[in-house]
């Protein structure tokens, strides 16, 4: 049954009989299903003297291609729209929480620690601390888990968590050459230092320097190790153009069904009210498959079609004690359980994040790949995707790099990413951790699953996996 | 804090031939094969109408043009251009470190004349001539080293492809054994990188790396080397490369993919200004100079790569290809190459350890000592992952220590060798200290302190002190005898001599000396430790300079001798580097250290007594008075200036030697016998070293001398020159030499042996 379900999806991802054979799963009234619900592992998660954190609220602005409708914001002015968007959502009084907790990657200069700015300005009350943390992709997941973190110390109740990015403006530096002697500019002391200065400025102090798309202890841009560990794992372009064109058609089918309820509508200072992500375009596979190489030429194999896009966007959760969470009043959406963070090579390793974080978090949490019912995994490039899901299925890669006695175990294509993902949504770098679990929370509900798992790479060789329970009905 | 620093380098870049494991010739008649035989060697399939032809030596690690290989290469090459349903065809190595690293040395050394090996490359030459005008397009995958003949069957493929890899490396190393690349190299080079980038590349021997033999063209396309799949990295790169091959050789039948690719605009310039006649000349001849600068005239091959390059470019290929494979048969019969190809062994057999894994590896390092030596020897310990303690007696020079690894280091990340990741990684291996703390965990210790028996007593008890038992301790002293250093020692079996040579991340050379105490296993664990470090390590027996700087004192004395007589340093140096010497006598002195040559001739003199007299020392102590103690003082024979090339002479130094004036016999004075008068005591001492069983043998005798003294590697060595010279003429020549200066030239007993008996030879 189970393969017969991955083939039809593979083919038809989006069947409109999907969404009620998952209800009667839910339901429990067909006698097989109801067989794989009783084989969970674990009824829950909760453990006896270890506090229960709920996800209460998950929002984001919706994540736009950069250099459209946000053009002309900065960084904190999207922070702000989605913690705006979580106030109005949740009705939460404006000094009801402890702390305020962003991720972000590439910083604006002026805002280092957006968290505040963009607390000050969404109108949270000013008592309120912040800061800023950054993990490249998986920044918003240190966000969230750092909340959790305060929590489960007993610090804080209530906290919230997020991440921005904002790609339609960068900061461009000058050279170090013509900052050196404007530093030195602002020293000197007579005119005529201040003239001898100014007379040493030659052309080649004029060359701007560009935030560094590449990694910066290998040299090599994200894109470029991606199409390579494609290769390694011989994943073809036309899987990637596949799992390409499958996020694109689930994405737009979960965005007309209404299932994207996280996304508010955010009206854009100077501009019109935005209230859907602009990236999602599904094209056909003669369309995609004419698109040349962008990083490995000609031989490659990741294209701009089969890539994630520069988006801006913001997201934001609200994290609480169960406590307190009811207390409030609140209904919560999930149980955000164990975590975890891995670490790899960054130069052959960079996007394989999820294949070393997913076995370790099942593990912490007792459950095996069969008890989840929801995967979300971040979506850089079709080809990682592809590439951790051809790793997890091998015995060889499991037993020379991660010293296991077999492989991982693949999780089932028909409840992985099923909403879209960061290939066809966008992928604010900052931002994505947060739609994730906030995805996840909201497919558990929706499909009727109890548990659900995160699953991120991330810049440097890192990576990230959370497994989130869905909260009782 | 001094020491006997010998700063030496090769003009000649011998240096490199390490890299390569076996020589590069291509011959091999293509008649004698039978077709009934099964294939070793070469073996193909076709993937749709490609065919990938695979190469694989199954009797080595890397591939050789061998007989077998090149009888089986055509066969293929033949059943692939009668086989219609192939178009085109991938070369491709089983090997992932080597593509082909050239042709098997022994094949040419088993020919007896000229003429012989002139067939070879003519045989050679017609392959690659049947290869290039294949009518099915080759696409030669490169992945791994591409030498020689290797690089000769590349370049007359259709398309070359290469992986980005470290260890893939492009070259023709054929000129450091004094042959020239005679299987077409020296027809197609020019043609396919410009006369100046040929040159480059067959003058030097250097490799080249991947991405730059892109941009020459000499290679149209690069791939990345990969990670790890679903397969070892190792593997699926050499999988991938063979995809990525079998597209473009379809790309290039499909004719999607040009073989000739637009030229820029400065190669259109360039071609245009070398379609001028008097522009080449003016190439050839800048080139000719250079190389008679450089060698002296003493290397033919050089001269033989210019003049088929030229040739073929002014009289066609007819006459081009006919001089290289006439050049080729002429140079493989000349003592040079004969004794650069013994080097090359030598080298080889200097590679190995004969004494065996040693029971611990060495993980921990520690020296003592963080001056020009101790923080040579650190910099190329912390970048083979091994840690490494630095430790000196004060901040000031913990810090030039510690500089001068970090700068050795960026200069590779300005170099593009390592990137600046690697540097910070490979330096956080190093631990710059003052005191012993850590030394407990410290498997081996190496000693660079001042030169003086009571401070190496001194530390060799602080460290026994704090070390554990299993911990060895080794001397880095240029002449002070290990057993006297052991003296002080609680477990002498642990106490061992490691003679680097400065600079060291330059110098090849290791010595090794063992004292009659000295466990085998302690050897065995300094040999580890010196190959690791990438070293040609020759191990000899303890004694007074034990073998390299006991050649060198004898040479310096005489040198002194020889300015005393009128010569001054320029013609001294002129009179060395003539003979082949990389570095004349003066300025030798002076990279050396004048004090430290003062230290060597006077200890060694009280050693040896009256055999090492000659020139008057007080020379050389009346120089250090006035603190001109050589190139670090900034005075010595020359003056030197930061900035300024050209040397002048210390004119202060003429007062001195006026004092100290000699007179020349006009008998043993010309040029030449200045020349064999230097050479003769070299050659001596060194024959009395291994006849007193200091050396282990003439090959590690050769070595030394040549990777660690400087001796012309165009005679091989002193063994060698002996072997080829005649030991009976130099006996002669010495005797002519005793006749007035004494028993200095008295020639030793199995040099006497040897000059009595002409059959008897040093090497076989």
């Amino acid at each position: 049954m189970a393969s017969m379900l991955l083939n039809s999806v593979r083919r038809c991802p989006v069947s409109t009989s999907w969404a009620v054979r998952l209800g009667t799963r839910a339901l429990g009234t067909t006698a097989p299903l109801q067989a794989q619900l009783q084989t969970k592992s674990k009824k829950t998660l909760a453990r006896p003297g270890v506090k229960n954190i709920v996800l209460v609220e998950g929002v984001r602005t919706p994540f736009l291609l950069s250099g459209t409708t946000y053009a002309n914001l900065m960084p904190h002015d999207l922070a702000r729209a989605a913690l705006q968007g979580l106030l109005n959502k949740t009705s939460l009084p404006k000094d009801a929480v402890d702390y305020i907790i962003y991720g972000i990657v590439i910083q604006e200069v002026k805002t280092s620690n957006v968290a505040r700015e963009a607390a000050l300005g969404a109108g949270f009350s000013d008592k309120i601390p912040a800061h800023t943390v950054t993990m490249a992709c998986i920044s918003s997941n240190q966000a969230m888990t750092s909340a959790v973190g305060l929590i489960a110390a007993g610090q804080c109740d209530a906290v919230v968590a997020g991440g921005a990015e904002f790609m339609s403006d960068v900061p461009i530096r000058h050279s170090r050459k013509m900052r050196k002697t404007m530093l030195a500019l602002n020293r000197a002391k007579t005119l005529g230092q201040k003239l001898s200065l100014i007379g040493s400025i030659r052309m080649s102090h004029l060359s701007p320097e560009l935030p560094a798309v590449a990694e910066f202890s290998t040299a090599e841009t994200m894109g470029h190790s991606a199409d390579r560990l494609a290769a390694a794992f011989g994943v073809s372009r036309l899987e990637q153009d596949e799992f390409a064109l499958r996020s694109h058609t689930l994405a737009k089918k979960a965005q007309d069904d209404g299932l994207l309820e996280d996304v508010i509508t955010f009206k854009v200072p100077g501009r019109d009210i935005v209230s859907k992500d602009n990236g999602i375009r599904p094209s056909s596979m003669e369309q995609m498959a004419k698109l040349k190489p962008a990083f490995v030429k000609p031989h490659g194999t990741v294209t701009a079609a089969n890539s994630s896009f520069l988006t801006d966007g913001a997201s934001a959760v609200l994290i609480m004690s169960e406590e307190k969470a009811l207390a409030m009043g609140y209904k919560p959406k999930a149980y955000l359980r164990d975590f975890v963070y891995v670490s790899q090579d960054p130069k052959d390793q960079l996007l394989l994040g999820p294949t070393y974080s997913t076995p370790k978090v099942l593990e912490r949490a007792g459950l095996s790949m069969s008890d989840i019912d929801v995967f979300e995994f971040h979506e850089a490039f079709a080809g990682q995707i592809m590439a951790n899901l051809k790793a997890m299925d091998s015995d060889w890669f499991g037993q020379t790099y991660m010293g296991r006695k077999a492989k991982v175990g693949t999780p089932p294509m028909d409840k992985f990413n099923l909403w879209g993902g960061s290939l066809s949504l966008g992928h604010p770098f900052g931002a994505t951790g947060c739609r994730l679990v906030t995805t996840v929370a909201h497919r558990l509900k929706k499909e009727g699953g109890q548990y659900g798992l995160v699953a991120a790479c991330a810049a440097g060789g890192q990576g990230h996996a959370m497994v989130i329970e869905a909260y009782p009905q | 804090k001094e020491k006997i620093s010998i700063a030496l380098y090769f003009n000649i870049g011998i240096e490199d031939t390490n890299r390569i494991t076996r020589c590069q010739v291509i011959h091999t008649p293509m008649s004698q094969y039978s077709s009934t035989v099964t294939r070793t060697h070469v073996s193909y399939e076709v993937k749709d109408d490609v065919a990938v032809v695979r190469m694989n030596d199954p009797n080595s690690k890397v591939n050789t043009i061998s007989i077998q290989m090149q009888n089986e290469m055509t066969e293929v090459m033949n059943e692939l251009w009668a086989n219609d349903a192939v178009k085109s065809a991938v070369l491709i190595s089983s090997k992932p470190g080597c593509f082909i690293a050239g042709a098997d040395i022994n094949m040419i050394q088993a020919c007896s004349s000229a003429e012989e090996v002139t067939k070879l490359s003519q045989e050679g030459q017609k392959m690659f001539e049947l290869v290039e005008k294949s009518p099915k397009p080759i696409v030669a995958a490169i992945n791994g080293s591409c030498l020689g003949g290797g690089l000769e069957f590349a370049i007359a493929c259709q398309y070359r492809i290469a992986t980005k890899s470290k260890k893939t490396v492009l070259g023709t190393p054929e000129v450091m054994l004094g042959l020239l690349p005679g299987a077409g190299g020296t027809q197609r080079l020019p043609k396919m990188v410009g006369l100046p980038n040929a040159f480059d590349m067959m003058l030097t021997g250097r490799n080249i790396r991947a991405d730059k033999a892109k941009k020459m063209g000499l290679v149209h396309h690069l791939v990345d080397p990969l990670g790890p799949g679903l397969k070892s990295p190792e593997q699926r790169t050499m999988d991938y490369l063979e995809e990525v091959a079998i597209q473009f050789a379809k790309g290039i039948v499909d004719k999607k993919i040009p073989l000739q690719k637009d030229k820029g605009m400065m190669q259109k310039i360039q071609d245009y200004v070398m379609s001028f006649e008097f522009v080449r000349n003016q190439i050839y001849k800048t080139v000719h100079g250079k190389v008679m600068k450089q060698s002296k005239g003493l290397y033919p091959a050089p001269l033989k790569i210019i003049e088929c390059v030229k040739t073929g470019v002014e009289q066609g290929p007819t006459a081009g290809y006919l001089a290289e494979s006439q050049n080729f048969g002429q140079l493989a019969m000349t003592a040079e190459s004969s004794a650069l190809i013994g080097l090359y062994h030598g080298q080889v057999a200097c590679k190995k350890n004969r004494f065996g894994s040693p029971a611990k590896e060495v993980k921990t390092l520690a020296i003592l000592g963080a001056g020009l030596m101790g923080a040579g020897i650190a910099q190329v310990t912390v970048d083979k992952g091994v840690r490494t303690i630095l430790k000196d007696t004060t901040v000031q020079g913990l810090a030039r220590g510690e500089e001068q690894v970090y700068k050795g280091l960026n200069d590779k990340t300005k170099k593009k060798s390592i990137t600046s990741f690697e540097r910070d990684s490979i330096l956080s291996n190093l631990c710059g200290q003052l005191d012993y703390k850590g030394f407990e965990k410290v498997d081996m210790v190496i000693e660079a302190v001042f030169e003086d028996i009571k401070i190496k007593h001194a530390v060799l008890k602080e460290v026994e002190a704090v070390v554990s038992p299993h911990c060895i301790f080794a001397s880095n002293t240029s002449a002070l005898p290990i057993k006297d250093i052991a003296a002080a020692s609680k477990r002498p079996d642990k106490v061992i001599g490691m003679h680097y040579f400065s600079p060291v991340d330059k110098m090849q050379l290791l010595e090794i000396i063992t004292t009659d105490q000295t466990s085998k296993d302690t050897t065995a664990s300094a040999v580890a430790v010196g190959l690791k470090q990438g070293k040609v390590i020759i191990v000899v027996g303890d004694g007074p300079g034990f073998y390299t700087t006991r050649c060198l004192a004898p040479v310096l004395v005489e040198a002194v001798r020889v300015l005393q007589e009128g010569a001054d340093p320029k013609k001294l140096d002129s009179l060395t580097t003539s003979f082949g010497f990389p570095v004349g006598a003066a300025t030798l002195v002076d990279e050396v250290g004048i004090d430290v040559a003062v230290h060597v001739a006077e200890d060694l003199g009280k050693a040896f007594g009256s055999r090492f007299g000659g020139g008057n020392v007080d020379v050389l102590k009346t120089m250090v008075e006035l603190g001109f103690k050589g190139r670090k003082s900034g005075k010595g024979w020359y003056v030197y200036e930061p900035g300024r090339k050209i040397k002048e002479v210390n004119p202060e130094i003429g007062e001195i030697l006026e004092n100290y004036r000699m007179k020349a016999n006009p008998a043993v004075s010309s040029d030449s016998d200045v020349q064999y008068r230097l050479i003769s005591r070299f050659v001596n001492e060194a024959v009395l070293c291994l006849q007193e069983g200091i050396l282990n043998g003439p090959l590690e005798g050769d070595i030394g001398a040549v990777f660690g003294l400087g001796f012309p590697p165009c005679l091989g060595g002193p063994f060698r020159f002996l072997d080829s010279f005649g030991a009976d003429k130099l006996v002669a020549k010495m005797q002519q030499f005793e006749a007035v200066y004494g028993n200095q030239f008295s020639p030793c007993q199995l040099l006497l042996d040897h000059a009595k008996d002409s059959s008897k030879k040093f090497h076989k």
